[in-house]
């Protein structure tokens, strides 16, 4: 499998105090990876490494090939080809058809022939057609974040990161947004990392599973395997749910 | 009260005639308050929005003067931009004393802190979470000031009302740095003055109601945009 990100040495700190310390981690081109682990652990500023909104204190990042670290960033149109789905959908103060084409508008790929369909589809799939033209900044959670979750799928980035992007939503907004990203990583062949401490999230979505604790990574291994036959205590303990923070 | 009443009887009736006097003055104010809002805008929007979303060293001290400023006396205002342009003053040589020019500088001094700190506020209650976002869909720099703006632009109404509120009832700097010319610097405000001081309360009264109504106007447009953003 061809490698996409790299992560060499990987250390931040705040105030003095390191909170990530990742020595080695690959990223595969095409698989959804599921970043599991308690509160704290590190997951979410990871992620923000991972999407260059942060630089790292120290260590190395190497995307498609090239290397990025504290003081070297990439140019926005490698920056264009990653993007975030956070747990709080952060829309604008629009209408969501407004919203969900916003990467397009700041891109300039203009609505039109293949795209428009795509985008019509999307907002299908999504249930989210009878709402195009509502504010939304009206919509429930669930609407929300399915806005946030189209907005992210509309421009087909090469990789999308999503941060406990179903947290505190009902079953039903949970399984649309689960189905629409999992078809995203089998159908486009892009990469997808979640992270989620829904342990039943990870089993349904993942190709492979990583647990992060105190800022490391404990295990990575294949979804069935972390599952079925975790090595380390650590991974196991948390399966049990009995890892504590 | 003989005298209001009468006054106000002037006053409707050199509103309905249009007399050239009051429509001269009218024009002046407008053009003289417009270009100083315009100006106030033009700078304070975005630099309001760079120090709300940007953190940089002298930032608190640009901050506590900015917040100063919204308090400037403006009599002291007037009186710096008449020894910036008096004929011993730096800018004395541009010929700008006693013009409608002075007295844009003077009204934009006055109006840029208001209007760059609402901004600078607005755009300080915007959650970081959205900044977060909208770097992560891959927005560049301007596109980022211009969607905070944006999402900002309650605040940026305000400001622009605060701002034209301050300056279209400004008298003292006014005064001093335009010298109140009929047909060139006389402006609502210093008619006013004028007027009253001559005894032609009806005029000064016609005047007065045009001021009213402007603040009553830029109010109601300020309200059906609050309206339109609440709904």
């Amino acid at each position: 499998m061809k490698t996409i990100y790299k992560v060499e040495d990987l250390s931040k700190e705040y105030d003095g105090k390191e909170v990530l310390k990742v020595e080695d981690f690959d990223l595969f081109q095409g698989e959804i990876f599921g970043l599991v682990g308690p509160s704290g652990a590190g997951k979410s500023t990871l992620l923000r490494l991972l999407d260059f909104l942060e630089p790292p204190t120290s260590g190395v990042i190497k995307f498609k090939g090239q290397e990025y670290h504290q003081t070297k960033e990439p140019g926005l149109d490698i920056k264009r080809k990653i993007t975030t789905v956070f747990q709080e959908p952060a829309l604008l103060k629009t209408t969501v058809w407004k919203n969900i084409t916003y990467p397009l508008k700041i891109r300039g790929i203009p609505i039109k022939g293949e795209l428009k369909s795509e985008l019509e589809n999307l907002i299908t799939d999504l249930s989210l057609w009878e709402l195009k033209d509502q504010r939304a900044d009206k919509l429930s959670g669930g609407e929300a974040q399915r806005v946030a979750v189209a907005r992210a799928l509309i421009f087909k980035p090469e990789v999308l990161f999503l941060d406990e992007p179903t947290s505190n939503l009902d079953p039903t907004n949970i399984s649309i947004i689960e189905n629409k990203i999992k078809q995203y990583g089998k159908r486009t062949g892009k990469t997808v990392l979640v992270v989620t401490h829904n342990i039943f999230q990870a089993k349904r979505l993942t190709d492979r599973v990583g647990l992060l604790h105190r800022g490391e990574f404990i295990e990575i291994k294949e979804r069935d395997n972390f599952f079925n036959s975790p090595d380390n205590k650590l991974t196991q303990k948390f399966l049990a749910g009995d890892l504590l923070p | 009260m003989h005298t209001l009443i009468q006054g106000f009887r002037e006053a409707i009736k050199l509103l309905i005639s249009l007399d050239p006097e009051l429509l001269q003055i009218i024009s002046v104010s407008f053009r003289v308050t417009g270009t100083a809002l315009f100006v106030s805008v033009l700078i304070g929007v975005p630099l309001g929005t760079v120090l709300g979303l940007v953190d940089f060293p002298g930032k608190k001290i640009i901050t506590a003067l900015l917040y100063t400023g919204m308090g400037l006396p403006p009599v002291v205002v007037g009186l710096f931009v008449f020894i910036m342009f008096s004929a011993s003053g730096p800018f004395g040589s541009l010929g700008w004393l006693f013009t409608t020019r002075s007295i844009v500088v003077a009204q934009t001094i006055l109006a840029l802190p208001l209007v760059t700190s609402f901004v600078m506020t607005s755009v300080l209650s915007i959650d970081i979470a959205l900044i977060r976002q909208m770097k992560s869909l891959g927005t560049s720099r301007k596109q980022l000031l211009w969607t905070v703006i944006k999402e900002a632009r309650l605040g940026a109404v305000v400001a622009m009302a605060a701002g034209y509120g301050a300056v279209i009832s400004e008298v003292g700097a006014v005064m001093l740095v335009g010298g109140n010319i009929a047909g060139k610097t006389r402006v609502l405000t210093t008619a006013i003055m004028l007027e009253t001081r001559q005894g032609r309360f009806g005029f000064a009264l016609a005047l007065g109601i045009i001021l009213l109504l402007i603040a009553f106007i830029t109010n109601m447009i300020m309200m059906k945009f609050q309206h339109r953003e609440i709904k």
